[in-house]
């Protein structure tokens, strides 16, 4: 019970902000929680919460999977620090690369393959994986 | 009869007058949500001013909220009371049993995406024990932020205790 008390504030204002798919369970002390944000904004209110929970959110008894609402189609933001994201053949490093976008450039989801992994589409035509930290849905 | 420059002045002084006490209701709409919007948990309240007599709806958090959401738009200025409250307490979240995995196995494609996700971030380095990633490093708040998300996007169990702050 400690867990959910520890983490109510932030289950509650997920609900609040109206995550779909709220799944919250607890396992071996650790509490998971998962679902779909509606924005990117509400995705990174709720991991401002967990960090303010947690302080450095060091502790390891959470782990929030939320992933924020985009479907096929949906632009995508390039949020890279600064250099180019590249688009891969295959979802992973190993992957040919097939094209790049730049750091703030907007690509087209094509499909979420995995929670790391997303296929877009370049505005250039190009299409293959990238690496889904850095894809923020507008 | 000639309407002097001063019965003008003053009319239009008197108009000013009256316009400058009463905020209007789109005025009122946006200052009761900028009270709301200081705390997170108010900040998804909707506003709604007719006449100055405003109604609150969607969902709180816990009756305290509520109660805290009416005292806080009965606060500002123009606001006639009292104020409607029809907001929802929100039912607890209900945290089920289990299901069979909700950690990814640190196979060999799963250490890489671990290890993919930290490339870009200088200073970070990871070991695979049994079942965790264990990171150590100096990182940013920042940048400790984007692993976090990393990892829980990989579903991969951590241990950051070894993880410093950038000083």
């Amino acid at each position: 019970m400690a867990l959910q008390d520890k983490y109510a504030e932030l289950l509650t204002t997920a609900q609040t902000h109206g995550v779909s798919n709220l799944s919250v369970a607890e396992k071996d002390g650790v509490l998971h929680v998962s679902g779909t944000a509606k924005s990117t904004a509400d995705y990174d209110a709720l991991w401002a919460l967990y960090s303010k929970l947690d302080p450095n959110m060091a502790s390891g008894d959470l782990m929030m999977n939320i992933d924020i609402k985009a479907d096929a189609g949906a632009q995508l933001k390039v949020t890279t620090d600064s250099t180019n994201l590249n688009i891969r053949s295959t979802p992973s490093t190993e992957g040919e690369i097939v094209g790049k976008a730049a750091h703030d450039e907007l690509v087209t989801l094509v499909e979420k393959t995995d929670d790391s992994w997303w296929k877009v589409r370049t505005a250039q035509g190009e299409e293959g994986y990238a690496y889904a930290q850095y894809l923020s849905p507008m | 009869m000639k309407i002097t420059k001063m019965t003008i002045a003053a009319a239009l002084m008197v108009a000013v007058a009256f316009t400058s006490c009463k905020p209007k209701d789109s005025e009122i709409k946006v200052n009761v949500e900028t009270a709301l919007k200081a705390d997170m948990k108010m900040a998804s309240t909707m506003v709604a001013v007719n006449d100055g007599v405003v109604t609150l709806s969607g969902e709180c958090t816990d009756a305290e909220c509520k109660a805290k959401c009416e005292s806080t738009a009965a606060g500002v200025k123009g606001v006639k009371p009292p104020v409607v409250n029809n907001m929802t307490v929100a039912a607890p979240v209900v945290v089920e049993q289990a299901p069979a995995s909700m950690t990814t196995e640190l196979d060999a494609s799963t250490q890489q995406k671990v290890k993919d996700g930290i490339k870009d971030i200088p200073g970070v380095t990871v070991e695979f024990s049994a079942d965790k990633a264990v990171l150590s490093g100096e990182v940013t708040a920042a940048n400790r932020m984007k692993i976090m998300q990393m990892l829980a996007a990989a579903k991969v169990q951590a241990d950051v205790s070894k993880l410093m702050d950038k000083k």
